[in-house]
């Protein structure tokens, strides 16, 4: 982690796919400055949000450090839609039998960098976490999502699980995944797994079909794929209103 | 209802189809019989206008249109459906959703109101039932863990919600046990025996035939129909093979 009042730069293996402009200009005192969140034994808590389209030029990053107690629970569900740089990081430690669930929305187009920076800290035994990500990117936006699970050496029974997957809708955009497992405690489960693809042609084939137009084709295919991000969220209404300010990205996209 | 004239497509630079030529009246169900690679699933794909399916030559008629001029989406509003021999999964959509947006969209492109959600599922469990669908199966995954007899039943299913003018069936038969022949099979005389409708049946056995009696059978090998006649022609072919007859 960068010291307090130095900027981070590309160089950083943390910050490698960041906006290098955004970084050049950025105030390293907000830069530097972390949200933080403790969550008491066996409570559980949330926080949801969605980083809508700001003005031209803005970059945000927004950073979390949240420990989490005893038997305790910590949900964080973002979408990133907008800014030309938006970074969100969270960095989480658990307590024994704590649990972290994370589920993050990428999507944009333009020259976006939009991405999330994940460390799960299992300090202590039977700790679990469940980390998934969705991509979808056009333009010549990229979709980055940096997870590093570290398991400290008497956090034995751990099950940590990451996912990412990125949809690119054109030529031009790409996605960046880098997972980092460190562990030191042999009685573990962890799992990881990253695919980036294209739409399925065949299964747009099949909606056309049945007469569905490319657009709203589309839309399906892609409210199931980043539907993944939102599976554990359980307020209905919290989830539906994080799925249409992702899905009103693509209405402003001219595919 | 559907008339092809001289018809010639491509697939990779490969030349498919080579002048095949088709006319289908309202009331006719037709049965397209042939050897593997003569071209019958291409004239499927052609048909319903896949990305990939280059048209050469020739036109094709459908409802009084050019129908190779419409989009694939188009051609299924104009009342035209496609049955897939490999019906398509998709993940994280359920069939309630994808049918009752693919139906109402269909109904838009025609002028048409949409139905409510209410009006959707009484019509979606009545062709359930008619294809003795549990309507359990129609709430889950577009195909996803479907067998494959389960996946060509799902396609009849559409075919009822959706209540086309004309069904091309590519190979709806394969795949299926006894029963489930029997029972696709009622399921495409009650939707589609109609004197307004027309079917073409794709396939390699007589057997789907049994119960979907077809009015004209055609030959089609090296991209060409080679022989036309009646349900007497499956028969036939099923006895003497496919190269006695069309040679």
């Amino acid at each position: 982690m960068t010291e307090a009042n130095t900027l981070p730069t590309t160089r950083d293996e943390d910050w490698r796919y960041a906006d290098s402009a955004f970084l050049g200009a950025a105030d390293a005192e907000a830069l530097n400055s972390w949200q933080v969140i403790g969550v008491p034994a066996g409570e559980t808590s949330q926080i949801t949000s969605c980083y809508p389209d700001t003005q031209d030029g803005a970059g945000k990053v927004e950073r979390f450090r949240v420990h989490v107690g005893k038997g305790g629970r910590f949900e964080a569900f973002f979408v990133i839609a907008g800014g030309s740089y938006t970074r969100v990081e969270v960095e989480v430690t658990l307590d024994d039998g704590a649990h972290f669930e994370f589920g993050g929305v990428t999507i944009g187009g333009g020259n976006k960098t939009q991405e999330f920076v994940t460390r799960c800290i299992h300090a202590q035994p039977n700790g679990t976490s469940n980390q998934t990500v969705r991509a979808v990117q056009w333009g010549k936006s990229s979709g980055n999502f940096l997870g590093r699970i570290e398991v400290a050496r008497d956090a034995q029974k751990t099950d940590a699980a990451q996912n990412f997957r990125a949809l690119l809708l054109e030529k031009g955009a790409s996605a960046n995944t880098k997972p980092e497992l460190e562990i030191f405690a042999d009685d573990v489960k962890c799992a990881h797994g990253a695919a980036i693809g294209a739409l399925d042609e065949s299964a747009g084939f099949y909606m056309a079909a049945r007469g569905l137009p490319p657009e709203i084709a589309r839309k399906l295919l892609l409210q199931a794929f980043i539907g993944d991000a939102f599976a554990a969220l359980e307020d209905d209404a919290l989830r539906e209103s994080l799925m249409e300010a992702a899905l009103g990205q693509l209405d402003k996209a001219a595919l | 209802m559907l008339t092809i004239d001289n018809l010639c497509a491509e697939v990779a630079g490969k030349p498919i189809l080579k002048g095949l030529s088709l006319s289908i009246g309202a009331g006719e169900i037709h049965a397209i019989m042939g050897p593997n690679g003569a071209g019958k699933s291409t004239l499927a794909y052609v048909l319903g206008g896949r990305p990939g399916y280059e048209v050469t030559g020739g036109s094709a008629q459908f409802m009084g249109k050019d129908l190779l001029d419409l989009e694939t989406h188009e051609r299924a509003a104009l009342g035209l459906f496609l049955g897939f021999q490999y019906p398509v999964e998709i993940p994280g959509v359920s069939n309630v959703q994808f049918l009752r947006e693919a139906l109402n969209a269909q109904r838009g492109a025609r002028g048409e109101a949409p139905l409510s959600g209410g009006e959707f599922l009484k019509l979606a469990k009545e062709k359930a039932a008619l294809l003795k669908m549990d309507m359990e199966m129609l709430k889950r995954q577009v195909n996803v863990g479907f067998s494959g007899g389960e996946k060509k039943r799902a396609e009849m299913v559409q075919m009822g919600i959706l209540d086309p003018a004309f069904a091309v069936l590519d190979e709806t038969d394969s795949g299926l046990d006894i029963d489930a022949l029997r029972i696709v099979g009622d399921g495409i005389n009650t939707i589609m025996r109609k004197p307004e409708k027309a079917v073409l049946l794709i396939t390699h056995y007589q057997r789907l035939l049994d119960y979907v009696k077809p009015d004209f059978v055609h030959v089609l090998a090296a991209g060409r129909i080679v022989k036309t006649g009646g349900p007497e022609l499956a028969l036939q072919l099923e006895e003497e093979g496919y190269e006695a007859v069309a040679a």
